[in-house]
């Protein structure tokens, strides 16, 4: 049969002989090729090449790479012209021998060595955008944990990210779960049919783990920062995951957690929830609004389950409760002592429904602002994993000590009737909590007394590395009341306070 | 494509930065992870913020390399650098960025001393020293006619010097003939032996040279430093294999060309004497390979590294001829005879194109012959070698370093990756002794000053546009 003869000149690409050798041998192996020459153009070369039956270029040099196929017809040139270009293109292999390689020092390094998917960059905030460019340019999708990140910046990643059908989680990212795995503070959680799109880290903790108490699991949980449904950032991120966890096969129904945005983003989202084919449930968090709880008995109902009544809780062995001495109905005071800031923000909103303002670093209106000292008569929550409580300290969800403090401090005011706080779980967060806790909350009960409540919000799960069901028990040891939900622990703290108020 | 490059379809695989806690978490779920080994970036966030966030650079890195991969280079003539550079009587070339007399170190000092000397423009060292702080002789550097010279670089009209082509490119590049080691002009000596050899060198080595090439036709320069790297040369400060390639490529040719055989014998002995004669044209083929990628608008790559015995300079394709300078370091390393790190003159020398170009101190994992002679071990050798994969953009298949499994050698050094691993460039180069007309007296390793680069990176940072 007559061969098709390919030749073609590449001016100055090098490749030594050795490797030529060896690609020539992988093209001419191949079905319907029957002769095949990759090689530079020396007088020897050109030479076999004219032996095999091709015509030379005249003006074929040594610096060239001389490309010689024959094939039995175009397909079969044409995989063995595809089949070259692999060859050429293969990365360098593996070593062999000394293999004491120095570390990645770069993002990109990294995540080109390790084929990787994904870069976790916590750096301090002004260098955070340079890592995060290197790893969308080096392919890679970003969870930006570092805050103090430009809001300009965060609309260049999250533009270059669309650029490369990627996605940037965060700035100020505490948690996502992909694919099974935790990143950031995040809980340990089955897989399962809900996806979740989250501007609030402990917001997203706290939903998995309620869904993960009533025996409904994860499919991805992506973070996209606190500020993505600003009027600046307009969504870039959120939208992105909801197409993504649109296409993606394990998820089922979407959840977005998010405090209430800009009313033109808020519209655009939900224009965009409304094309997609799975259900979307928005958990916009705010005054007037469902809690935490609520909605993700929204998203089981979604599914088709109905939630847990009650949620997972510990009492103390003495219940009856006796709420009557030494105050009156309504007198003494709350004081929420937080890590988490959505839990803390969804504590006042359900606290200062039933009673009246709180004061806060946080506040939910700016005249309830607390003075720097963080000391109020009244009604107070702390968020203590604010910015600027974080400064130069670990996260209270690592470092308890402030929060600690505070609580021996509420214990010696005689007009501190309740206190309320959070214990999160999961990957990253303190390996004991109970364990500096419970004693300091023993302690605590101990100075006051008084008739005097504490009352937790553990936000947890049974495959949490620090054991739900310990630190449950252990709090509820020394007399704490322990809720799965956070927002049954803050009707707890009211009920405490005002037993009118008490809703189940 | 599937979403987000295959993130959501199974268990990602993670580079970590940052804080040590969620490298453990994830190592404590069994996941893929990768930890950077960081450190807080050199020079100002802001800029670093800004060319990172230049969306030409990518492109204009991709160009840098490919631009560099193809350059090819060839010798095609030996001439008069009167011919070739235009140098007229009282014009001078010097390696490294433009420096004045008040600043110039010991050995350029007693280079351009000698090179009055040879052109006769002044009759001994003092007239030559009152004439060149004077102002009646100008200098400039190589690199701005597109030449290179190793340590001082002193050019002057009658010195022959190799012409290099890159076809590719349509540029030529040049460079002066090797001297020798020990007592020469280079290394700053300016004796009366110094001034003999260069006027043997322009009288009988160039035209032999001329005669050679022009018999032989064009020399594949590239392709022979492709062979010299897989025979245990670097090409900066060992060039022996390249050099006998070189010899045995010319000689035929040279008797052909009827070269009386005196002057064949004396030019051979001499080449073969020199173990680094060929490194003045590893050079200039270096430096048509690296101007290649020059004057790409948003590229960060570096295309010069020079010292001129004071300063270490840099040029970076982004921003075209503009040098970035900074205080050059004074080599660590071994020292000849009785010479100490007193007597050693600061980093000097066009030859850092080597490392510039991915050879040099760059290829040292293939020249473990020569690790002691510039202080360090086989295992450091490699260890660098592979430490400067991580500060370029890509690696040349042309050479290909055997040792490391035939890996290419790291190409394209990037201002952002040195600015943000805080790792520069490894130079292993001559020591040039401090006062003027000692010449070499050591040889070792030396890295730039990390201020090239901040200084680099500055400038880039104003070409890039801002952030919207």
């Amino acid at each position: 049969m007559t061969a098709l003869h390919h030749i073609e000149l590449r001016r100055g690409t090098y490749r030594d002989s050795v490797q030529l050798l060896g690609v020539s041998q992988a093209v001419g192996a191949l079905d319907g090729v029957t002769g095949a020459m990759v090689a530079m153009g020396t007088e020897l070369n050109l030479e076999l090449i004219a032996g095999m039956g091709f015509g030379i270029p005249d003006d074929a040099t040594a610096g060239d790479m001389v490309v010689a196929i024959a094939a039995v017809d175009e397909a079969a040139r044409d995989a063995a012209l595809a089949a070259l270009e692999a060859a050429l293109a293969a990365k360098t292999p593996q070593p062999t021998g000394d293999t004491t390689l120095p570390p990645p020092r770069t993002v990109g390094a990294a995540v080109n060595t390790a084929g990787a998917t994904l870069a976790l960059i916590s750096t301090p905030g002004r260098y955070a955008f340079t890592d995060a460019m290197d790893a969308l340019d080096a392919g890679a999708s970003v969870l930006v944990f570092s805050d103090n990140v430009p809001v300009e910046q965060e609309i260049a990643l999250k533009d270059r990210a669309a650029e490369r059908g990627l996605i940037v989680m965060g700035p100020d990212c505490g948690t996502a779960v992909v694919g099974g795995v935790g990143l950031g503070f995040a809980n340990v959680v089955r897989p399962g049919p809900v996806g979740l799109v989250a501007a609030s880290g402990t917001g997203a903790q706290q939903a998995m783990t309620l869904l993960d108490a009533a025996g409904v699991g994860v499919s991805h949980c992506l973070g996209v920062g606190g500020r993505d449904l600003s009027t600046a950032v307009a969504g870039r991120s959120t939208l992105a995951a909801l197409d993504a966890l649109d296409a993606d096969p394990a998820t089922e129904v979407i959840l977005v957690i998010s405090k209430p945005p800009a009313d033109e983003v808020a519209s655009r989202v939900r224009a965009h929830a409304e094309k997609l084919s799975k259900p979307v449930v928005f958990g916009l968090l705010g005054s007037g609004r469902p809690d935490l709880t609520a909605v993700v008995t929204e998203v089981l109902g979604a599914l088709g389950r109905s939630a847990p009544s009650p949620w997972p809780r510990w009492l103390p062995s003495d219940e009856p409760r006796d709420l009557a001495a030494p105050f009156g109905s309504g007198s003494g005071s709350l004081r929420g002592l937080f890590s988490g800031g959505t839990l803390c923000d969804e504590a006042m909103v359900i606290a200062s429904a039933a009673l009246g303002p709180i004061r806060s670093n946080i506040p939910l209106e700016p005249s309830w602002a607390l003075a720097r000292d963080l000391k109020a008569d009244g009604h107070v929550m702390i968020d203590f994993g604010d910015d600027t409580l974080t400064a130069g300290r670990p996260h209270p969800m690592i470092d308890g000590t402030l929060r600690l403090e505070r609580l021996a401090t509420e214990a010696a005011d005689p007009s501190c009737r309740v206190v309320l706080l959070d214990v999160v779980l999961g990957h990253g967060a303190h390996p004991d909590p109970a364990g500096e806790l419970a004693p300091a909350i023993a302690a605590a009960v101990l100075a006051a007394d008084r008739a005097f409540d504490v009352v937790v919000a553990l936000v947890g799960s049974a495959g949490d590395p620090q054991g739900l069901e310990r630190q449950a028990t252990a709090l509820q040891g020394v007399g704490a009341r322990v809720f799965s939900s956070n927002a049954e622990a803050a009707r707890e703290a009211v009920a405490i306070l005002n037993p009118a108020e008490v809703t189940e | 494509m599937s979403t987000f490059s295959g993130l959501l379809d199974g268990e990602p695989s993670v580079v970590t930065v940052g804080v040590d806690l969620f490298t453990e978490a994830l190592t404590a779920q069994a996941a893929a992870v990768t930890p950077v080994t960081w450190q807080p970036p050199a020079g100002a966030p802001d800029a670093l913020a800004r060319v990172m966030a230049d969306p030409r650079r990518v492109a204009a890195n991709a160009t840098a390399l490919d631009r560099m991969l193809a350059a090819g280079a060839t010798l095609v003539d030996v001439r008069p650098a009167s011919e070739v550079v235009g140098l007229e009587s009282g014009q001078f070339r010097h390696a490294g960025p433009p420096i004045d007399w008040e600043r110039a170190s010991g050995p350029l000092r007693g280079a351009l001393i000698g090179a009055a000397l040879l052109e006769g423009l002044a009759s001994d060292a003092s007239s030559a020293e009152q004439l060149l702080s004077g102002g009646a002789v100008e200098w400039a550097p190589c690199h701005s006619d597109g030449g290179v010279g190793p340590m001082a670089g002193v050019v002057s009209p009658s010195m022959w010097v190799f012409v290099l082509r890159d076809e590719a490119h349509d540029r030529t590049s040049w460079c002066s003939l090797n001297e020798g080691l020990g007592k020469v002009l280079r290394y700053g000596a300016y004796g009366p032996e110094v001034i003999d050899r260069l006027r043997w060198m322009s009288a009988v080595l160039g035209p032999a040279l001329q005669a050679a090439v022009r018999r032989h036709g064009p020399v594949d320069v590239k392709g022979i430093i492709a062979q010299m790297v897989q025979m245990g040369d670097e090409g900066h400060n060992r060039n022996r294999a390249g050099t006998l390639m070189l010899l045995r490529d010319l000689l035929p040719a040279m008797i052909d060309a009827g070269v009386a055989s005196a002057d064949v014998a004396d030019v051979a002995r001499f080449i073969g004497g020199n173990d680094h004669f060929f490194l003045n044209l590893v050079m200039p083929a270096c430096k048509l390979q690296t101007a290649a990628a020059s004057g790409i608008p948003g590229s960060t790559v570096v295309t010069t590294m020079a010292r001129n015995g004071t300063d270490f300079g840099i040029q970076v394709s982004g921003t075209g001829d503009q040098w970035f300078t900074g205080p050059a370091n004074t080599p660590q390393g071994l020292f000849l005879g009785s010479y100490g790190p007193e007597d050693a003159n600061p980093d000097i020398g066009d030859s850092a194109i080597t490392e510039t170009a991915g050879i040099g101190g760059f290829a040292m994992a293939s020249a473990p012959a020569i690790v002691r002679f510039v202080g360090g071990t086989v295992s450091d050798a490699l260890r660098t070698s592979r430490e400067m994969y991580g500060i370029t953009t890509g690696e040349n298949p042309a050479y290909a370093l055997p040792i490391l499994d035939f890996r290419g050698a790291a190409t394209g050094i990037d201002v952002t990756k040195v600015v943000r691993s805080g790792v520069l460039p490894q130079i292993n180069t001559g020591m040039a002794g401090r006062v003027a007309g000692v010449g070499q007296v050591g040889a070792g390793l030396v890295t730039p000053p990390m201020e090239c680069f901040v200084g680099a990176l500055d400038a880039l940072a104003e070409a890039a546009p801002p952030l919207a």
